[in-house]
């Protein structure tokens, strides 16, 4: 195969765009890409202050990777899960990649800062792992970005992702799930704007993108992850994609500009009931919210629940 | 050719030589799953593989949604 830019030798052939690509033009495939969907989502500026959220995998590495190679002003936050020989691996390739490149990493260990990991959460709850380690994230990245000054968190969630999460709302029809899931979600009171800029990228390509530039990310999958749903769902999309290649951008970019609107209203309904969490702060509907109630429960030994059931 | 595979990881030998695209349905892996890392450097699926090479498959699915 061919370059479709140049017609140099090819390294990456992606059906989807039915085209294939040299290295310096599939990195500025990826490069251009993620400039589209900043300026689409109208995501940030070059002024604002940006805290990624970093795991060690591909994404995260990638995505830190391409918003400084388009001038942006961006750190990472990398969160310790305690998830054993995994965790302690991810966390080595991740300050790795911010000592090579000379980037600001801030880490926070769920065991030591917090006093639980998440297995033990899972176990506690009663839930799957990754219901308590989304809701530990999700609290501890918004906090961190406030805390920090940050203007916006963004996150490596790609099209396989966000076309995952999709296909996962609409068949169980959940009309605030489909209302919040947009490449940018903007900022309220005590939340900080939040953003996916990779949402135009597969994952196939944001590990080329890795490979081709010599980042070495966490290639093992998260033994918690074994299972869980959202692998289901991204089976079942690429079978579809294996047979009518750009089935799965074509689903998530036709929801973003034609579907989204119809939800957008159900996604703030609890937006007025919200007031401050008398632990930490945190926007909440309830006296403490989800995460102080997981690590009162969890490092406590009382049963709750958190997330939405299987 | 020598095959590694990842989650669970393991090593497979396999006669060459062999295109890349034939591999993958050998293996009964769909291509939207993989890059074909061939002797350290990635390459598309037309790639002929030489019966020598070192071919890894490298699984690209993430599975956290959070």
């Amino acid at each position: 195969m061919k370059c479709r830019r140049c017609r140099q030798p090819a390294v990456i052939d992606l059906r989807r765009h039915n085209a294939a690509f040299c290295s310096d033009c599939f990195l500025h495939h990826c490069r251009e890409q993620v400039r589209r969907a900043i300026s689409e989502f109208s995501m940030f500026g070059p002024e604002d202050r940006i805290l990624v959220a970093v795991s060690g995998g591909k994404d995260s590495l990638a995505l830190w990777h391409l918003l400084r190679e388009l001038g942006y002003s961006a750190d990472g936050l990398y969160i310790g899960l305690g998830i054993g020989g995994y965790s302690e691996e991810s966390e080595i390739r991740t300050r790795a990649f911010a000592d090579d490149h000379g980037l600001t990493l801030r880490v926070i260990s769920l065991p030591e800062d917090h006093g639980y990991d998440v297995e033990t959460a899972a176990q506690r709850t009663r839930r799957a792992p990754c219901g308590a380690c989304g809701l530990s994230k999700r609290h501890l990245f918004n906090r961190a970005a406030l805390d920090g000054g940050y203007d916006v968190v963004a996150t490596g969630h790609n099209l396989d992702d966000e076309a995952a999460v999709l296909l996962g709302n609409v068949l169980h029809w959940e009309p605030g799930y489909l209302g919040r899931q947009y490449p940018v979600l903007p900022a309220t009171e005590g939340f900080a704007r939040k953003v996916k800029p990779l949402v135009r990228l597969g994952e196939r390509e944001m590990a080329a993108y890795c490979v081709l530039l010599g980042i070495e990310y966490q290639v093992e999958e998260c033994p918690m992850a074994e299972g869980n749903r959202h692998l289901g769902y991204k089976e079942v999309l690429n079978d579809l994609e294996a047979r009518s290649p750009g089935s799965k951008a074509a689903f998530l970019a036709s929801f973003f500009s034609r579907g989204h609107e119809f939800f957008r209203d159900a996604a703030g309904g609890e937006q007025e009931a919200l007031h401050g969490c008398v632990e930490c702060g945190s926007p909440t509907t309830g006296e403490v919210c989800a995460f102080c109630a997981l690590r009162a429960r969890v490092v406590g030994d009382t049963p709750v629940t958190i997330g939405r059931k299987d | 050719m020598k095959v590694l595979l990842r989650n669970p990881r393991r090593e497979l030998e396999i006669e060459g030589p062999m295109v890349a695209d034939v591999l993958l349905r050998r293996l009964d892996i769909n291509p939207e799953t993989v890059l074909i890392i061939c002797d350290g450097t990635l390459v598309p699926r037309d790639t002929r593989l030489s019966d020598d090479a070192e071919v890894e498959l490298r699984p690209v699915i993430s599975g956290g949604a959070a």
